[in-house]
């Protein structure tokens, strides 16, 4: 998994059936400190995530998918599954 | 999934059966506020977008799902179109 901010979402009517009910959240990847780590990327929210929460990211189809709708087999690719409360790490 | 603006079309007579009717288009993956970002990719279009369009897309396996039980062989599917972008203390990618 990696580590992201939520920092904002996306609206889309039209989109895959699969992604009816579900709340697209855009993430920024993060690193353990906090700073930034490359771009951007869109995850659905299965964990009621708010903005500004730093959550866990799953970027793994089937993982993806069943985290987000409860089964395998949708075109889903990235799903938040966890709010971080703390991080401790030796750098 | 990534942002991604349609930016043009592709036509392939000669292609893998299973890519028969279905669009080919150019995406252009953008920033949150509509930057150019990267290079374009052609996706499989799975929800009727068009030209012009804020799209996000799927990669992967995963992009091969929407259109079960054909298996598609593709590994970029616009899976919906974008209607608006909101950004902590950001403009908007319109």
């Amino acid at each position: 998994m990696i580590l992201a901010r939520v920092i904002g979402n996306v609206v889309a009517t039209q989109k895959n059936e699969r992604y009816h009910g579900a709340r697209i959240m855009i993430v920024q990847p993060i690193n353990l400190d906090g700073s930034d780590r490359g771009d951007p990327i869109l995850a659905l929210d299965a964990v009621d995530a708010g903005e500004g929460d730093r959550v866990l990211v799953v970027q793994e189809g089937w993982s993806a998918s069943v985290a987000a709708t409860g089964r395998p087999g949708a075109a889903i690719d990235a799903t938040i599954v966890g709010v971080v409360d703390t991080i401790d790490y030796e750098s | 999934m990534r942002l991604a603006r349609v930016i043009g079309r592709v036509v392939a007579t000669a292609k893998n059966d299973s890519l028969v009717g279905r669009k080919l288009l150019c995406i252009q993956p953008i920033t949150l506020d509509g930057r150019s970002m990267g290079k374009p990719m052609i996706a499989v279009d799975s929800v009727g977008a068009g030209a012009g369009e804020i799209v996000f897309w799927c990669r992967g396996r995963e992009a091969s799902y929407p259109f079960l039980p054909d298996v598609v062989p593709s590994d970029c599917t616009i899976v919906g179109i974008v209607d608006e972008v909101h950004v902590k203390g950001r403009d908007q990618a319109r």
